[in-house]
């Protein structure tokens, strides 16, 4: 989908430039959600394997970052883009921020799923930090998907998305605390818990920043710290 | 707190790019034929007082004609008709009992490629205080530096002030034609691409200068140049076939243009 019109300009080799920043983009997403994916299923299904595939991942993110960030300072330096051209740059180089940011939030998650592969117990809780990783992963997903398609409602659906987060996150904090006060030898443990679900909340932050970005994008309003997230109204309002 | 995506456009777009700015130039609805055909539709925007104004659009838009309207050069040209106004201050160009050589005086003119007279450099400047009834020598010396300081070029002229003007540099003969165009003190100045002939350092040279005449005279800028008008304008203006489809603060119209003709247009899209 082209609702900016990004591959229509006269220069196809700007064309094209355009294009492979956001299939970059898109592509590094990916890899991203590859990352959240597979340190959730070393935290609920307490399977270490996954953790140096993760690092290797975790390599490819980053070597993706550099190299996006590179394209778009070439777009910058050779093109001078102007209006939506512009805004594209600069949402893809804040994008960039949140998602290697989030795919590190992902390796955290993997190095404390590591520690809590051998304990017993905590079936509920874990069960609870899978819902919030799944919560964050679809967020991460919608965001890409809105970035993919410059779909403005889809990004503010997602954005609307992170207060649900919090709420588990919030309800999750209140019985890992209560866990730690019953039985104070487990603390270690329920820190790590409590630490894994900090970084999926944290991940749904940094979706609704992308989400902040796609708007920018399409839109060209910056809608950080307008509160519109919380709002209930449809953006055709 | 913003509920809605439409109340984050109304918080952020000015309902008017020009609430509260002095205006020295204004047009209503005006337009511009050359025989049967129609050059300018309608067309109704301010100037802002001692701003840069750039406009912008594509070749046969209609942005020369619109400029040329302004000081009435267009008066030269057979089979030319003009309807609207055009509003210098409080002078209407086109009234009968406007004079149209202190029209021109008002707002002068430059053009894309340096025209200078045939004389010396002093007598490029001079020219247009001589005609104006200027004749003590003390005080023509104190205009010509004044206006050759003003286009930043006295001190590339000061000691060879007789030499022929074609003799200059070219970047050097466009800041004289500007030399020339402010000696007589207009309010206005219309520049038609003036440094699409000039090389890189010299343009860089001309915005300066630019930004210098913008503190006291308003400018008005053609420009196909998007970089240029980015780089200089306080405002700008896009014109497509003769009709001004949209005018705005500079950031706004190179970040979130309001029509899509003039982002296809900026962004270098096909319109």
């Amino acid at each position: 989908m082209d609702r900016l019109h990004l591959s229509q300009h006269i220069s196809r080799q700007f064309n094209s430039e355009i294009e492979d920043v956001r299939r970059q983009v898109l592509a590094m997403g990916g890899l991203v959600e590859e990352q959240i994916a597979a340190s959730m299923h070393m935290l609920t299904d307490r399977d270490a394997g996954s953790s140096a595939e993760i690092r290797e991942r975790e390599q490819q993110v980053n070597a993706a970052e550099l190299a996006i960030d590179e394209r778009c300072a070439y777009i910058l330096a050779r093109r001078q883009p102007a209006a939506s051209d512009l805004r594209l740059v600069i949402a893809v180089v804040k994008m960039l921020a949140d998602l290697e940011r989030i795919g590190d939030e992902a390796k955290r998650i993997a190095k404390l799923a590591e520690r809590l592969v051998g304990e017993e117990g905590g079936t509920d809780v874990t069960a609870s930090l899978g819902e919030l990783g799944a919560q964050a992963r679809d967020m991460l997903r919608g965001a890409l998907d809105a970035f993919a398609r410059l779909d403005e409602d889809l990004a503010l659906t997602v954005m609307r998305r992170d207060r649900k987060l919090d709420e588990v996150y919030k309800e999750l904090f209140a019985i890992l605390v209560e866990r730690m006060q019953h039985a104070p030898d487990q603390i270690p443990v329920e820190l790590d818990r409590l630490w894994c679900a900090r970084s999926f909340e944290r991940i749904g932050d940094r979706c609704k920043n992308v989400c902040e970005y796609v708007l920018y994008l399409v839109r060209g309003k910056d809608v950080r710290h307008s509160g519109l997230a919380k709002g209930g109204e449809s953006p055709g309002a | 707190m913003l509920t809605s995506l439409s109340d984050a456009a109304s918080a952020q777009t000015p309902s008017s790019a020009l609430t509260g700015v002095e205006i020295a130039l204004e047009t209503r609805a005006l337009s511009l034929w050359y025989g049967k055909r129609r050059a300018l539709e309608e067309v109704s925007f301010g100037l802002p007082a001692r701003r840069i104004t750039a406009l912008v659009g594509p070749s046969g838009s209609g942005k020369s004609s619109l400029l040329r309207c302004l000081n009435r050069l267009n008066d030269e040209i057979e089979d030319c008709r003009v309807e609207g106004k055009v509003l210098v201050g409080d002078t209407d160009a086109y009234a009968k009992d406007t004079v149209v050589h202190e029209l021109r005086r008002r707002v002068g003119m430059v053009f894309q490629r340096p025209n200078p007279f045939p004389l010396s450099i002093y007598e490029n400047v001079a020219y247009g205080l001589r005609l104006q009834g200027l004749r003590k020598r003390r005080e023509l010396d104190e205009c010509v530096e004044a206006a050759l300081k003003a286009a930043s070029l006295w001190d590339e002229v000061a000691t060879r002030l007789d030499d022929s003007a074609l003799e200059l540099a070219f970047g050097q003969q466009q800041r004289l034609v500007v030399a020339r165009a402010i000696a007589v003190e207009p309010e206005i100045l219309l520049m038609d691409e003036p440094a699409s002939a000039l090389d890189p350092a010299a343009t860089l040279r001309f915005e300066e200068l630019l930004h210098e005449l913008a503190q006291r005279y308003s400018v008005l800028l053609v420009t196909h140049n998007m970089q240029q008008a980015a780089r200089v304008a306080d405002y700008t203006a896009f014109l497509h076939q003769g009709r001004l489809v949209e005018f705005g603060d500079t950031d706004s119209l190179f970040t979130n243009p309001r029509e899509r003709q003039t982002e296809d247009y900026i962004t270098g899209r096909y319109g």
